[in-house]
C-alpha cells in the first residue's frame, strides 16, 4: 500500500510537471506591449511554485514509502516539533510569497495607475446581452451624450445616441468589430447596458469587467496585426457562451480606410 | 481519580418514541448523522448535475432519456439547452458549496464529535442544534424546488451577481421565480449556519471537561471552533446581502441595481445601486466560506496523520495558531475575487498582499504534516490514505493559488478553467478527501462496524473519483451488515475512543472524564503501549 | 444495536420524497386564459359577411436606415449576399408602408371564436425573423422554426402574457407556443443577435391583416356592424378609424402616416 500511494503521488507529480515543461497547454500569442512582463511574471511563478510542488509531493511520496510500518518493532520518533525548523520554513514561505507579489506590483501599476497617453485612440465599448458594440468619436473627437429612451436595438441605435440633437454625436461611428491601428496607444472605455460583462482578449493579456453604472478605462498598445477574439468572461445569461466580437489590429492606413467605410454606413 | 469520585453520577436517559429519538432529536449524535446524510443527498444530486454539465459540454446534442420528464423546458426531448446548462452549473455550485462542503465536515462530523472529544454530554444548546438542522433542511428543500418551477432553476451561477440576478425574468429564464427561491434558500441556510456556529462556539468555550485545556484539544476541535467563528461572522453578512437582493427583486429597492439599465429592450426602473456592493458582501462571506469548507478537513487530516503515524503531531501549537491565523486572514482577502471587477486598483494591491500572507500559514500546515509523517511508523488504513491524499491535493491546489493572488497574472487567468481547477482542487477534492478520511476514521465509532478496506476501491477513488458509488454501497452495506468494532480500534488517544461504540445517549454515562494530556501522545518512550489516552493519569517523562 | 440502524433508512425516505413535495409548493398559477375553453363559438351567417380593404400610405421622404452589422456571427453574414437593413420604419417603393398590423380594435367583442387549428409559423432565417409582423389568435399554435445553422433564443417581451426565453439550436425541433391573452403588440427578440425583432399581435378574433410590399390589407368575414379599426406601426405610432359595414359590403379604408 505504501508503495502504491508513493507511486501514485510521484506519477501525478511527474505528469503535471511534464505538461508544463513540454508546454502542452500554453499561453496564446502575446500582441501587447505590457504582455511580456505578465508572461515573465507567470513563468517566474511557475518556476518557484514548481520547485515547491516537486519537493513537497516527492517528499510526501518518499516519507510514505520510507516510514511505513514494516512490523520490525521500530518505534516512531517521539517529537512534538522543531521550533527552529518551523520558524525557518515560515520565514522562507513569507519571503517567497510576499516577494513574488511585490515583483508583480509594477505591472499592475503600469496597467492601472498610469493613464493612457493623451494621443491615444479613444473607443467606447458597450456590452449587452449578448453582443458588443464599439463607438468611435469621429473627426471631432467627441462622444455625444446617450439617452436611455433613444436606445433601439432593432433599428441599430444600441447606444441611444441622438445625431440630430447632439452635435457631439453627429459624426460618431458605431461598429460591431473593434478595429485599432497597430503600435498606437488605445484607450477603451468599458460600458455595460444590462448586466455585468467582461472584456477579455487573451492575446492582449487584458481582462476587465464591464459593470453597469460604471465607466471603466483600460489601455493598451497592440504590436501585431491580425484578427483576435474578444470574449465575454463574466456569466451574463443564456447566450454568454456566444457573446463575442473580433479585434482587428491593422496598419494605420488600413484603419483610416476602415473607419471611413464604417462612417459611410451609419 | 479523586475528582471523579467526588462528583455525583447523574445519567440522562434517551428519549422514548421514534419521532423524538430520530427525527426531532436533541442528541448531538443524531443531529450530526442527520447533517451527514443531508450532505450525502446533496452530494449525490450535485454530482449527477456535474455529469450532466460534462455531457452538455462534450456532446451538446446528446439525448438523455427521461430528462425531459424532469425539465420539459430545459431539456426538450431530453436534449439540454444552453440555459439548462447554466441552471445545472448554478445548482451544482450552490449544492456543493452550501449543502455539502459547509454541512458535512462542520455540522456533520463536528456535531457528532466535538462534544465527545472535549468530554461534554451534548452541545451547549441542544434545541438550537435541532432547529439549525431543520432550518438547513428547509433551505435544501427550497433550493431543489427550483427544478419544478416553469422556467427552471436560476442561471446566474452560485455567486448570483446582480444585475443578472436582480432584474427579474427579462434577464433570462430562471431569473424569475427560480432566482427568488434561490435567494430565499440561501437566506434560510444562513440562519441555520448562524445557529450552528453559535452552538459550536459556546460548546467549545464552556463545555470542556476538567483538564481539557484549549491547548490540549484535538486539532479537529480547533478547526471546528475557528470554522464556527468564521461562519458566525460571514453568514451574517451573506444573510444581509440575500435580504437586500430579495428586496431589489421584489421590493423595488435599488441596492445592487444602477439606473439607466436596459435589459432586453426594457428600461429597468431601478436607480442608484451598485453591482459591486453585492460582490463585496458576497465575497466577504465567500472567501471565509472557502476556509469553512477546508479547515475541518485540515483538522481531520492532522488528527489522522498523527494517529496513524504513531507519533505526536509536528508542532501542535503552530498548527493551532495557523488555524487561527488562516481564520483571521480569511476576512482580509475577499478582494482577490474582484481584481478585474472594476474595484479600485489600489485596493487590489492590498488584497493581494493579504492573500499572499494567507499562503504562509497554509504552507506551515503542509510542512508540519510532512514533519508528522517524518520518522513515523505509518499504518495505511483507509482514513490514513485519504489524509495523505488530502495533503497532496492541498499542495497542488494551494500552489495554484499563488498565481491567482497576483493581480497582474490574475487579470489573465481570472474566470478561466485555471480558477475552476484551483478551487476544485482545494475545495472540491481536498475537502472531499477530508470527509472520506473522517468517514473511514469515525465510522466504527458512529455505528459499531468497521468499513472494510477495499484496496481496489480506495485506489480508484484516489485516482478517478469514479468509485463514489462503491463508497456509498460500502457505507450502507457496512451500516447494516458490517463486522463489529471494539471501543478503540485505531488505538487513538482522544476521548471519543474511551466510550463504547456507538456512544450512549449521554456520551460518558453521566460521568465527567478528566483530561491529563494533549491529544497526540503517540510513541511515548517508556510508556506501556505506544499511545497514551487523554484521560490516562500516567505521567509522561520524556519530552 | 438495531435501534441505531433504523433512523438512517427512515431519514433518507423523506429526503428522497423531497423533490415531489417541493414541486407542489412552487407551481406557478397562470392568470386566467382568455382562450374560449368550452364556450361555443358564436355562429356567424357567412352569407352576410362584409370585408374591409385599404392601403397604408407614408407621407414623407424615405427614412435613412443604418445597415445591420452582423460581424459577430459569421453564419448570419453568409446567409445574405448584400447589406441588410432594419424592417422597422421601412417604406415600400410605391410610397406605402409594409408591416402595418391592421385589426378590429372594437366592435367584435360580442362574438366568440375558437382558435384555428392550423399553426402560425415564425421562421428565423439569416438572423432575421420571417415575417417581421404577424397576427395570431388567442390559443392558436405558434410554431417557431429556425433555418439558421446557429443558435437563437426566442424572447417575447409581453406585458399581458407570460414572459419566456428559450434557446433553439440548429436543427432543433420547432418551439410550439400559445398566447393565453390578447395583446397588441408583443415584441420578440433574440438576445444573441440583438437586431432581430418581430412583433406578434394576439387577438381574440380572426379580423386582422398585415400590409405587405404593396402596402395593402384586407380583413374578411366581418359580420355587419360598427367597428373601430386600428393600424399599428412599429415606428410611426398607431391610428384608428370608425367604420360601419353592411351585409356583403366591401369598404375601403386608407391610413396615412407621417414621420414621427
Amino acid at each position: 500500500m505504501a508503495l502504491a500511494i508513493a507511486v501514485v503521488v510521484a506519477l501525478i507529480t511527474v505528469i503535471s510537471v511534464a505538461i508544463v515543461v513540454l508546454k502542452v497547454w500554453w499561453m496564446p500569442l502575446d500582441i501587447s506591449t505590457h504582455g511580456p512582463a505578465i508572461d515573465h511574471q507567470m513563468n517566474l511563478t511557475l518556476i518557484f511554485t514548481g520547485i515547491i510542488f516537486i519537493l513537497a509531493q516527492l517528499g510526501l511520496a518518499w516519507f510514505v514509502w520510507k516510514y511505513r510500518d514494516r512490523g520490525d518493532g521500530r518505534k516512531a520518533i517521539y517529537s512534538h516539533g522543531h521550533g527552529m525548523l518551523e520558524a525557518t520554513w515560515t520565514a522562507m514561505a513569507a519571503v517567497l510569497f510576499i516577494g513574488l507579489n511585490l515583483m508583480g506590483y509594477r505591472m499592475w501599476a503600469e496597467m492601472y495607475f498610469r493613464g493612457a497617453p493623451p494621443d491615444a485612440l479613444r473607443v467606447q465599448v458597450l456590452g449587452q446581452q449578448f453582443a458588443w458594440y464599439f463607438r468611435y468619436p469621429g473627426p471631432d473627437g467627441q462622444f455625444g451624450p446617450t439617452h436611455v429612451e433613444k436606445v433601439n436595438d432593432a433599428s441599430g441605435n444600441f447606444y441611444g445616441i441622438d445625431r440630430e440633437r447632439d452635435p457631439g454625436s453627429k459624426d460618431d461611428i458605431v461598429t460591431a468589430t473593434l478595429a485599432v491601428p497597430v503600435n498606437r496607444p488605445v484607450e477603451l472605455v468599458l460600458l455595460a447596458k444590462d448586466v455585468t460583462h467582461d472584456f477579455y482578449v487573451r492575446e492582449l493579456r487584458i481582462q476587465q469587467d464591464m459593470v453597469p453604472g460604471m465607466q471603466i478605462p483600460v489601455h493598451f498598445t497592440a504590436t501585431k496585426t491580425g484578427r483576435f477574439e474578444i470574449a465575454c468572461n463574466q456569466l451574463c445569461g443564456l447566450g454568454h457562451y456566444k457573446m463575442r466580437a473580433f479585434l482587428e489590429v491593422m496598419s494605420e492606413e488600413d484603419f483610416q480606410k476602415w473607419l471611413q467605410n464604417m462612417a459611410a454606413q451609419q | 481519580m479523586a475528582e471523579l469520585h467526588a462528583e455525583a453520577v447523574h445519567r440522562h436517559e434517551a428519549p422514548k418514541g421514534f419521532i423524538w429519538k430520530y427525527v426531532f432529536s436533541l442528541d448531538h449524535k443524531v443531529i450530526g448523522k442527520q447533517y451527514y446524510f443531508l450532505a450525502l443527498l446533496a452530494v449525490v444530486v450535485g454530482m449527477v448535475l456535474s455529469w450532466l454539465i460534462r455531457v452538455r459540454m462534450v456532446w451538446p446534442s446528446a439525448r438523455i432519456p427521461g430528462l425531459d420528464k424532469l425539465s420539459p423546458v430545459g431539456a426538450p426531448g431530453g436534449v439540454m439547452t444552453p440555459e439548462y446548462y447554466l441552471s445545472l452549473l448554478t445548482l451544482h455550485g450552490t449544492l456543493m458549496i452550501f449543502f455539502v462542503l459547509t454541512t458535512a465536515p462542520q455540522s456533520g462530523f463536528g456535531n457528532y464529535f466535538l462534544p465527545l472529544q472535549i468530554g461534554a454530554e451534548d452541545m451547549a444548546f441542544p434545541r438550537l442544534n435541532m432547529l439549525s438542522f431543520w432550518t438547513t433542511f428547509v433551505g435544501l428543500a427550497v433550493l431543489l424546488s427550483t427544478f419544478f418551477v416553469t422556467d427552471g432553476p436560476p442561471i446566474s451561477g452560485w455567486t448570483a451577481y446582480p444585475p443578472l440576478s436582480a432584474v427579474g425574468s427579462a434577464a433570462g429564464p430562471g431569473e424569475g421565480l427560480g432566482q427568488d427561491l434561490w435567494v430565499i434558500s440561501i437566506a434560510i441556510f444562513c440562519i441555520g449556519a448562524l445557529l450552528g456556529a453559535l452552538n459550536f462556539i459556546a460548546t467549545t468555550l464552556d463545555l470542556r471537561t476538567r483538564g481539557m485545556k484549549l491547548m490540549r484539544m484535538p486539532l479537529t476541535c480547533w478547526a471546528w471552533f475557528v470554522t464556527a467563528v468564521l461562519g458566525l461572522l460571514s453568514f451574517a453578512v451573506l444573510f444581509g446581502a440575500c435580504v437586500l437582493l430579495l428586496l431589489d427583486r421584489v421590493g423595488g429597492t435599488s441596492f445592487f441595481t444602477p439606473g439607466g439599465l436596459i435589459v432586453s429592450d426594457k428600461i429597468i426602473p431601478h436607480t442608484g445601486g451598485s453591482p459591486l456592493l453585492w460582490q463585496h458582501l458576497f465575497w466577504f462571506f465567500g472567501h471565509p466560506e472557502v476556509y469553512i469548507a477546508i479547515l475541518p478537513g485540515m483538522g481531520i487530516t492532522s488528527h489522522i496523520l498523527s494517529c496513524f503515524s504513531r507519533k505526536p503531531i509536528f508542532g501542535y501549537k503552530v498548527m493551532a495558531a495557523s488555524l487561527m491565523t488562516i481564520g483571521f486572514l480569511s476576512f482580509t482577502v475577499w478582494g482577490h475575487h474582484m481584481f478585474v471587477s472594476g474595484m479600485s486598483p489600489y485596493s487590489g494591491f492590498t488584497f493581494s498582499i493579504f492573500t499572499m500572507a494567507i499562503g504562509v500559514p497554509s504552507a506551515i500546515k503542509t510542512f508540519n504534516w510532512l514533519g508528522t509523517l517524518w520518522g513515523g511508523k505509518l499504518r495505511f488504513t483507509s482514513a490514513m490514505l485519504f489524509s495523505i491524499g488530502f495533503v497532496s491535493l492541498f499542495v497542488t491546489g494551494g500552489l495554484s493559488g499563488i498565481f491567482l493572488a497576483q493581480p497582474a497574472v490574475d487579470s489573465y487567468l481570472h474566470a478561466t478553467y485555471f480558477v475552476v481547477g484551483h478551487f476544485h482542487m482545494v475545495m472540491g477534492v481536498a475537502a472531499i478527501f477530508g470527509m472520506f478520511a473522517g468517514t473511514y476514521f469515525w465510522f466504527p465509532k458512529i455505528l459499531k462496524p468497521l468499513i472494510p478496506v477495499h484496496e481496489f476501491m480506495t485506489i480508484s477513488a484516489l485516482i478517478t473519483g469514479a468509485a463514489q458509488f462503491i463508497f456509498l454501497f460500502n457505507l450502507f452495506w457496512s451500516m447494516f451488515k458490517g463486522e463489529k468494532a471494539s471501543t478503540n480500534p485505531w488505538e487513538a488517544t482522544s476521548l471519543e475512543w474511551t466510550v463504547p461504540s456507538p456512544p450512549p445517549f449521554d456520551n460518558f454515562g453521566g460521568k465527567h472524564p478528566v483530561v491529563y494530556h494533549g491529544a497526540y501522545e503517540y510513541g511515548v518512550p517508556g510508556a506501556e503501549k505506544d499511545y497514551i489516552m487523554q484521560d490516562s493519569p500516567v505521567k509522561i517523562t520524556a519530552s | 444495536m438495531n435501534k441505531q440502524k433504523l433512523p438512517f433508512s427512515l431519514l433518507i425516505v423523506p429526503l428522497l420524497l423531497l423533490p415531489s413535495c417541493g414541486g407542489k409548493k412552487t407551481e406557478v398559477s397562470e392568470q386566467p386564459s382568455e382562450a374560449p375553453s368550452g364556450a361555443q363559438p358564436t355562429p356567424i351567417d357567412q352569407s352576410t359577411v362584409a370585408a374591409i380593404t385599404g392601403k397604408v400610405v407614408f407621407q414623407g421622404v424615405k427614412p435613412k436606415l443604418a445597415r445591420i452589422m452582423m460581424d459577430q456571427d459569421p453564419v448570419c453574414v453568409q446567409k445574405h449576399s448584400g447589406a441588410v437593413y432594419p424592417e422597422d420604419g421601412e417604406m415600400n417603393s410605391n410610397g406605402t408602408l409594409p408591416n402595418v398590423f391592421v385589426y378590429v380594435k372594437e366592435g367584435a367583442e360580442k362574438y366568440t371564436f375558437s382558435a384555428p387549428t392550423d399553426p402560425v409559423v415564425l421562421d428565423q432565417n439569416g438572423c432575421v425573423y420571417k415575417p417581421h409582423v404577424l397576427g395570431i389568435q388567442v390559443g392558436q399554435d405558434l410554431h417557431i422554426i429556425s433555418s439558421d445553422p446557429t443558435t437563437h433564443n426566442i424572447h417575447p417581451m409581453p406585458k399581458n402574457n407570460r414572459e419566456w426565453n428559450e434557446s433553439q439550436g440548429p436543427g432543433a425541433a420547432p418551439l410550439e407556443k400559445k398566447f393565453a391573452r390578447s395583446e397588441i403588440m408583443i415584441p420578440v427578440k433574440c438576445n444573441q443577435h440583438p437586431w432581430m425583432r418581430a412583433y406578434v399581435g394576439v387577438t381574440k378574433n380572426p379580423f386582422f391583416s398585415v400590409t405587405g410590399s404593396d402596402g395593402t390589407f384586407t380583413i374578411k368575414g366581418l359580420p355587419p356592424g360598427d367597428y373601430t379599426i386600428e393600424a399599428w406601426t412599429a415606428t410611426y405610432g398607431t391610428q384608428e378609424q370608425k367604420v360601419t359595414v353592411g351585409s356583403k359590403e366591401t369598404k375601403t379604408l386608407d391610413f396615412t402616416f407621417k414621420p414621427s
